[in-house]
This record gives structure tokens, sequence and C-alpha cells, in this order.
């Protein structure tokens, strides 16, 4: 037998339990549908989650019991060439100030806490049950199928993830194209808090966040990345499918997180450290070119299902996008059930219409939310970057440049040297100064 | 070095489903794919290329990224999750 509901989310990720807290809020019946044992046992982040963006879509002290990991107060970019790195730190008392900018996160703890805060309002949360496959009625969505059942509902949020199956299904999407998508692979490597803090040269529930780019992915668009737990250290990869795919010779994907761990840069940072989990997770970073379709009838996208991620080099979102997204879906959702029209309707057919699903044309208003706020302007201002960002030049000959003249800078050989001047200038245009350079800087000024 | 990806995963937990949530159409694949980026863009090392030319699957290890079926440009791989409840389980994330 079917059940109906307002409102089916499919998926106890941050998009989709971010839509439950606010259905369930509005008192709108809400069921979300998670085919992990519980929420977040399916997920995985780099992570760090940027939080001012999102506050808008909270109450102030909703942050406040949050089981983050730790406030992020150092940020280190470091640039890998084959035997040699140049670092930049920067660190800022504006980290420190309230309300934190943002945290470090693991999923299985975090998205457990977010589904409580959504249960508390009321919504329903059904994990180890899978959504398998939408019901139609005359081309528009009318519920899901899971393993267990079969719910019927007004609207269903899609919000199952980066590979989105059922976004296919409902051929909101173009079948996924290598370039669009990245692998990331991270190990958590626990240790002490204080060993933590000592390394990293925080203070207590401090923490540092650090890329890096260059030799580790052998010129394939991508880099390394290492978050600060509370007792754990987040070190992962994250590379292009297509540039991996095509790599020659072949490079396999656990390959690239031992040749992180080997580089002299990152070995003392967990030397003496246990392995405790090794994930895996695909990255939309197709951008504003890859986006599908958002919203159908019955039917929208949120998170990472909807493709809403951004690598700019330097920052990687995609968790403040997904909170975003299903907050605003939720709110396009409620404005559209309790539409003056739609309700002028249901009295004149009675109960009957209550079983319609909501138009696309009702739940536009979301896309354009989407474009109103940071979440479509963001990725719409670095259109240009996934195409900046492929270019292996930016892997290998730029690191190798940019170490060689620090090299000469600081090695004191036998030799007298050089005016510092005459040195940086001659290396300089050894390594940047041909056409390739003036194009890719070029290219850069886009973003 | 990619003998310890094995040690890698036992770290993980998983609940098994006996039956994989991962099939290939060895025909298909034999025939039509001569590219096999299944073989080498896993981070689980789930798919080998043995030396008759077939794919060989582990699906216990599987972290469900979904890496290979973006990757594949054949129609030989069928991935979907495993069933609710069964696969890896993430207990840091």
């Amino acid at each position: 037998m079917s059940d109906k509901v307002d409102v089916v989310v499919i998926g106890a990720g941050l998009a989709g339990l971010a839509a439950a807290y606010h259905l369930a809020d509005a008192g709108i019946e809400t069921i979300v549908v998670e085919r992990g044992d519980f929420p977040g046992s399916k997920n995985v982040t780099g992570g760090r989650l940027y939080l001012h963006p999102v506050r808008p879509f909270f109450p102030s002290d909703f942050w406040n019991d949050a089981p983050f990991e730790r406030a992020v107060v150092k940020e280190k970019l470091t640039v890998l060439a084959d035997r040699a790195s140049a670092s930049l730190e920067f660190s800022s008392d504006k980290f420190r100030d309230e309300p934190r900018h943002s945290f470090t996160v693991l999923r299985a703890k975090f998205d457990q806490w977010l589904a409580d805060q959504a249960s508390a309002k009321g919504a329903l949360i059904i994990s180890k049950n899978k959504v398998d496959d939408l019901i139609y009625d005359g081309g528009r969505v009318v519920g899901v199928k899971a393993t267990d059942s079969e719910l019927l509902c007004d609207c269903v949020v899609v919000a199952d993830g980066a590979l989105s199956f059922l976004a296919e299904k409902a051929k909101m999407r173009a079948a996924r194209a290598p370039r669009d998508y990245a692998v990331g692979v991270k190990e958590i490597i626990e240790l002490p808090a204080r060993t933590i803090e000592d390394r990293f040269g925080v203070g207590a529930g401090e923490g540092a966040a650090q890329l890096f780019f260059g030799a580790i992915t052998a010129g394939m668009l991508g880099g390394g990345f290492l978050y600060t737990n509370r007792e754990s250290i987040s070190l992962g990869m994250v590379v292009s499918i297509e540039a991996l795919a095509h790599h020659e010779p072949h490079i396999e994907t656990p390959e690239l997180m031992e040749t992180l761990k080997a580089r002299a840069e990152i070995a003392p940072l967990i030397d003496g450290g246990n392995l405790v989990e090794y994930s895996a997770h695909v990255i939309p970073e197709g951008g504003i070119r890859a986006l599908p379709q958002l919203v159908g009838d019955g039917i929208l996208l949120a998170g990472d299902a909807a493709g809403l991620g951004l690598n700019m080099g330097i920052t990687v979102r995609g968790m403040d996008f997904a909170l975003a997204s299903g907050a605003l879906a939720a709110r396009a959702i409620k404005d559209a059930l309790s539409h003056p029209e739609r309700n002028a309707v249901e009295s004149k057919e009675g109960a009957q219409s209550q079983d319609s699903p909501l138009p696309a044309a009702s739940l536009a208003a979301y896309t354009q939310s989407l474009r109103d706020c940071f979440v479509l302007k963001d990725l719409q201002t670095f259109a240009a970057m996934p195409n900046v960002l492929d270019n292996a030049r930016m892997y290998t000959k730029y690191p190798e440049a940019i170490v060689n003249i620090l090299e000469k800078m600081f090695w004191i050989g036998r030799e007298p040297k050089d005016k510092l001047s005459a040195t940086v200038l001659r290396e300089a245009v050894k390594g940047f100064g041909n056409l390739d350079a003036v194009r890719d800087v070029v290219g850069m000024l886009r973003v | 070095m990619s003998a310890n990806v094995k040690s890698k995963l036992g770290v993980n937990a998983y609940k098994v489903d006996p039956e994989s949530h991962i099939v290939i159409n060895h025909d298909v694949c034999k025939t039509q794919c001569q590219l096999k980026f299944c073989a080498w863009v896993c981070p689980a090392r789930v798919y080998t290329l043995e030396a008759d030319g077939l794919i060989h699957i582990e699906h216990d290890g599987c972290l469900e990224c979904g890496t290979c079926v973006i990757a594949c440009r054949s129609d030989a791989l069928t991935w979907r999750y495993p069933k609710a409840g069964q696969g890896v389980q993430y207990r840091f994330g």
C-alpha cells in the first residue's frame, strides 16, 4: 500500500536534511529516506564548512551545539615541485572573531546531529531504506519507490548526492561526463589533540587547513588537502576523473595518496598517527556549465545532486551550497504549497486535488532564489575556473618556476652571489617569460 | 605499493552483501572497451585486469564513490548503490 505525505526527501546529507529541517519547521509533513544505516554513514567531506554563507538560512543560535571539529584559524597553501616546495601561510584574527568563519567537519557525526535537528522539528527520517525509482503520473513526479514501500507526495526533493541516479532517471541532467567530476580520496589519521595543536601551531580547539598543488598530481587537474579535526587529521587528494582516466603512464588512484603521504612536507605531520578510515567520494566540478535542470513537475534537485560544488583552487566549497540549496528548496515548496491559487483550486475541486504534485512553474522560485544568492552567483562568477585549473602547466611548470626562484634566493654556495633583483628577474623570465604563461595569466584574469 | 590498499580497506567498517552491486558484461567489456579505465581509476582497486583480458571484481571493498561508472565509456558496467543498509559504513566521513 502507498502512503501519502507532503514531501519526500531523498538522501540524508546536508541538502536533504536542511530541506527537511525547514519543511518540518513550516509544519509540512516530511519524510527523509536514507540508504545508509544512519544519516552520514554514506557521506564524505574533505572537509571544511564555511559558515558565513549559510548563517542567514538558519536561526542565529543554530550552530552553537553543532559537533564541529575545529575552528580554522590558519590557512596554508603549498606549491610542490619534484623535490622542493613553497608555502604561503595566512592567519588572521578575523578567523578568531565570533561567529566563526569556518569549521572542519566529519560527516558521520555532523549529519547525525543535523538529522536530530530536523527530527526535533517533526521530520521523519527513515534510514536503511533506498529509493530506487520515482513514481510518475502523467509525466509528473508523484512519489518514490523505496525498498519497503511506495510513498506518494506533492513534491520530491532529490538530494541523493553527486552521482544522483534519481536526477538521471528523471532526465533532469545529461549523462555524466568525466570532465565534470573529480574523485576525492581521504584518510582519517588519528593523533592526540595536543600533538595536532603542537604540529600546526594552533590553540586548543583551533585548527588549520592546508591545500597542496603541483608535482603530486603529475600534471593532472587536482591537488591535496589537509584538515585538522579534534583528534585526527583528514588528509586526501582530489583529481579530475577525466585527467586520471587519460594520464600516461596510468596512475592508480590509491598511489596518489601514497605519493602525497611520502612527501617530506607531509610525512612529519602525520608521523605516529593511526589510520582509522579510508574513504572516497566524487565531487561535481563542472560548475555552472554542467548545471542540471533544477526543477520539474513535483520534483527539485539540491546539493551535490544539483551539481552545486565550486573548486576555486584556493577554496573548495560544496557543503555551504548544499545547506543553502536545501533551505531554499524548502522555502520554494512551502510557498508553492500555500499559494492562494493552489488552495483556491483545492477548495473548488475538493480533497482530490490535494494529491496533485506541485507544478514546475510553482517551484521555479527555487531556481530564481539560487540565482539571487551566493549559490549560483558564485558559480557564475567563477564560470571560467574549471578551464583555468585544467592546465597541466599549473601543476608542473609553474611550481618548478616558483621554487627555482626561491631556491636561487635562499641558496648560499661557494660562488659570489648575483644581485637578488637580477636573480629573480632571470629565473622569472625563464619560468614565466613565454607565450603560454602570458596566455595563462590572461586566462586567470577572467576569474 | 597498491598491496596496502587492502590493509587500508581493512580498517573500514563494511556490511558486505554477498550479491555484488557491480556487474560487468564481459562480452561488451572484452570486445568493445579498449580502455579499461576502471582498472586504475578505482580508489579501492575493486577492478583487476586479469591475464585473460577479463576484468575481475571484488565488490566487497567498494567505497561507493562511483568513479568507475563515470570513467567507463562502454556499456559494460552496471553499477548501483548496494542494497539499503549494506556496503561501506563510514564512521568518520
